[in-house]
């Protein structure tokens, strides 16, 4: 550990270019899959082929990717730009499925509630189907984050600074400390990362973690019919459905 | 009270799959009456109701509402203008029971806060605690759920209520309740409703006018309940409605001092009043 | 675009295909080392799974190893079992082991514990073993999310074994660290178009391979006429 006690200053500024690389290839993937999502969901015959681009995609190796990148958008290849390209496409391709599934998750009969209420398309979609869709999408975002995080790390293979580089000069120069730094802090960071999601989904969706409450609440009415509506049969399958 | 009368011209919808849902329907259901659209499944009476709002527009004829085609109204001004309670309640599960009710003024731009306090007053109007407003519907019963869905319908104060089996998720003592509850709003405020269900029964408590449907949305009879009771027009009607069944063929007998009601078995359905 | 040209350029050139470190025997390692690290990590992860999901013991257990050993970054991994078993094949494969083991194991534990409880109790009730239950029942109706597991691994893995050249003389990753060490930026954009058309080429394989096996699982399924 003494090599860490001298370079520490240098882990926390890779450290921060692995995050400036690796939150705004999350954001972005987050910002074009979930519209990209929506519309697979939308038109089933458009949305399989996308679909099936989108596994195709995240079937491309990561450090070719890094490669063809720079040469079909004329970027340099050691730009930090390169990175945030090549992870976002992985970020999209994976989670672009899990946004369909997120939309389809919403149920018909409350989409068609929605739009009876007289929901214009752009209300039913920010008022009601993003909110209904977020669980699942925190889940597919979850596992987006923990694999950018870990994929930046190839970028040092090509001369990206990240946490990556802890490796690639460990492994030069022999320094093991400087490896298992480099992983320790890197899961780290995913974990962390991670945990901020989960946080982030709770405090979204504050509907899916009631419990069904007593059924207590209808007013007695002076000759008016007794309060016996609390028995309704329907409450606990309903909190069932809430809670998946 | 503004007048809102509902007219069926001649509607008809073929679904693409070929399906006629609807075929060749008129009807006039006048302002502050309640009609109820009463068949079985098949007979399209979903379809006529989501004609109304536009949820569905008809492949031929058309719908006026106070003697407006309403294919010439934007469908989403349309529906916001016109109460609708879903099956089951529709309740959008991730909003609070007060932010359910408060949907449609808050899409039409009224303050959020000022549409809650509408929202808590309807709550009671609907015969609900205040206390429940910050739940969500999941925390309520499947009685609760619905007149959640009731209040939310009456938020915008519109002058007609569309109601598509609105009380066919609840167990029939809550049912009943809810019925009640509906006849005692319906007499302070006297909308336009357009009720649909299955139920010949509650089409009889709820209705004013009954309409029974045929398959593809024909006409078999339509008036009040008495009427249809008493004269049903074919063996159709008189099936549906069960005019030969025993429970619908009550005599008097003496007992005790008392004019017991029993049905055709003997047995007892009620007692006379005095 | 012109560099496109140059790549393909540096693959139509038949030097590049011959010798020991020519194209085919390139491809031919990388393929080889792809089914052994797979054939090594089915042979660890698929029994533990499906025992996993028989049991439905160890859950927690699977999930956390499955979570914890996919944010642990492979180039990490690759390096510091480099410096531990030195340059050569050892490091890339364990490496490589390690990154196949969660989607394996994931795929048999969730294919065995889907299926259908009534279903096995119903084997259960009509005498078979547990042995038998396993093999005649969970296994064949497993087997699509089985393979979706090994389909996800062998991509893993085919895509990951470039990064084995960065510690060891293997694998069409060589083009890519030879180029980036020379700059010659042809034969580097050659090398990453071998490797994406060999992973493109086994994700079709693969995911023929799962829909056959899917269609075996639920040949009704399958034949159904959409309604």
């Amino acid at each position: 550990m003494t090599w860490l006690s001298s370079a520490w200053p240098q882990v926390v500024d890779l450290t921060v270019r692995h995050l400036a690389v690796s939150a705004p290839a999350i954001l972005l993937s987050i910002v074009l899959a979930v519209p990209l999502g929506r519309m697979a969901q939308r038109s089933p015959r458009a949305g399989g082929a996308l679909l099936s681009a989108a596994s195709v995609l995240y079937a491309v190796p990561a450090l070719p990717l890094l490669i063809v990148v720079p040469v079909v958008l004329g970027i340099p290849l050691r730009s930090p730009a390169t990175l945030v390209v090549a992870l976002t496409v992985y970020g999209t391709a994976l989670l672009v499925r899990t946004a369909a599934d997120a939309f389809s998750s919403i149920s018909d009969p409350v989409r068609q509630a929605a739009v009876s209420l007289g929901h214009s398309p752009r209300a039913l979609f920010w008022r009601v189907e993003l909110p209904l869709a977020v669980p699942v999408l925190v889940s597919g975002v979850r596992v987006v984050t923990v694999s950018t995080v870990g994929l930046a790390t190839i970028g040092a293979l090509v001369g990206i600074p990240s946490l990556g580089s802890l490796f690639t000069d460990g492994f030069q120069r022999g320094i093991t400390a400087e490896v298992v730094t480099g992983i320790v802090t890197t899961v780290a960071l995913a974990l962390v990362l991670d945990a901020a999601c989960l946080l982030a989904g709770r405090a979204l969706t504050p509907w899916t973690r009631v419990g069904v409450a007593p059924s207590l609440g209808i007013l007695p009415r002076p000759g008016g019919p007794r309060p016996t509506a609390g028995r309704g049969a329907t409450g606990i399958p309903a909190t069932a459905e809430a809670a998946r | 009270m503004v007048g809102m009368p509902i007219e069926f011209r001649a509607v008809r919808k073929v679904y693409p799959d070929g399906t006629v849902a609807v075929d060749d329907f008129s009807h006039h259901v006048p302002s502050h009456k309640t009609v109820a659209l009463v068949g079985s499944s098949g007979s399209g009476k979903t379809t006529l109701l989501r004609m109304v709002n536009r949820m569905v527009d008809p492949s031929s004829g058309s719908v006026l509402i106070d003697d407006e085609d309403v294919r010439t109204l934007d469908p989403v001004v349309l529906r916001r203008s016109i109460g609708y309670v879903l099956q089951a309640g529709g309740l959008l599960p991730h909003r609070t029971v007060l932010d359910n009710i408060a949907t449609v003024p808050v899409l039409s731009g009224t303050p959020r806060r000022a549409a809650r306090t509408a929202a808590t007053e309807l709550l009671e109007r609907v015969g609900l605690d205040p206390s429940l407003g910050p739940r969500y519907p999941s925390q309520l019963s499947g009685g609760q759920q619905q007149r959640v869905g009731v209040a939310r319908a009456l938020a915008a104060d519109p002058n007609i209520l569309l109601m598509d089996e609105p009380f066919g998720a609840v167990d029939p003592i809550v049912r009943r309740e809810l019925q009640d509850e509906l006849l005692r709003l319906q007499a302070e405020l006297g909308k336009t409703i357009v009720l649909v269900t299955h139920d010949i029964d509650e089409a009889f408590r709820v209705g004013d006018e009954v309409v029974v449907l045929r398959e593809g949305g024909r006409v078999a009879q339509a008036g009040t309940p008495s009427q249809i009771l008493t004269h049903p027009a074919d063996d159709f009607v008189r099936d549906f409605v069960g005019a030969d069944r025993p429970e619908r063929l009550l005599t008097t007998v003496e007992v005790d001092g008392r004019r017991l009601v029993v049905d055709a078995n003997g047995r007892p359905a009620g007692v006379l009043s005095p | 675009m012109n560099l496109f040209a140059e790549a393909l350029a540096w693959l139509a050139d038949p030097v590049h295909w011959s010798g020991p470190s020519g194209i085919a025997a390139r491809l031919a390692q990388h393929l080889a080392i792809t089914v052994a690290v797979v054939a090594v990590s089915a042979a660890v992860a698929i029994p533990v799974g499906v025992l996993v999901g028989h049991t439905r013991r160890g859950r927690g257990v699977v999930v956390a190893v499955a979570g914890a050993a996919r944010a642990v970054p492979t180039l990490g991994l690759l390096t510091i079992l480099g410096l531990m078993m030195g340059i050569g094949l050892q490091a890339p494969l364990a490496a490589l082991v390690v990154l196949a083991i969660p989607s394996l194991l994931a795929g048999a534990y969730a294919g065995v514990e889907a299926v259908a409880p009534d279903v096995v109790d119903a084997a259960r009730a009509s005498g078979m073993s547990e042995a038998q239950v396993v093999r005649q029942v969970e296994l064949p109706l497993a087997m699509p999310v089985l393979l979706g597991g090994v389909r996800a691994a062998t991509l893993q893995v085919v895509a990951t074994a470039t990064l084995a050249a960065y510690v060891s003389d293997t694998g069409l990753g060589r083009y890519l660290f030879a180029g980036l060490k020379t700059r010659d930026y042809p034969q580097m954009l050659a090398g990453a178009l071998l490797v994406i058309a060999l992973t493109l080429v086994l994700e079709a394989v693969l995911a023929s391979i799962q829909r056959a096996a899917a269609r075996a699982a639920a040949p009704t399924h399958a034949r159904r006429a959409p309604a």
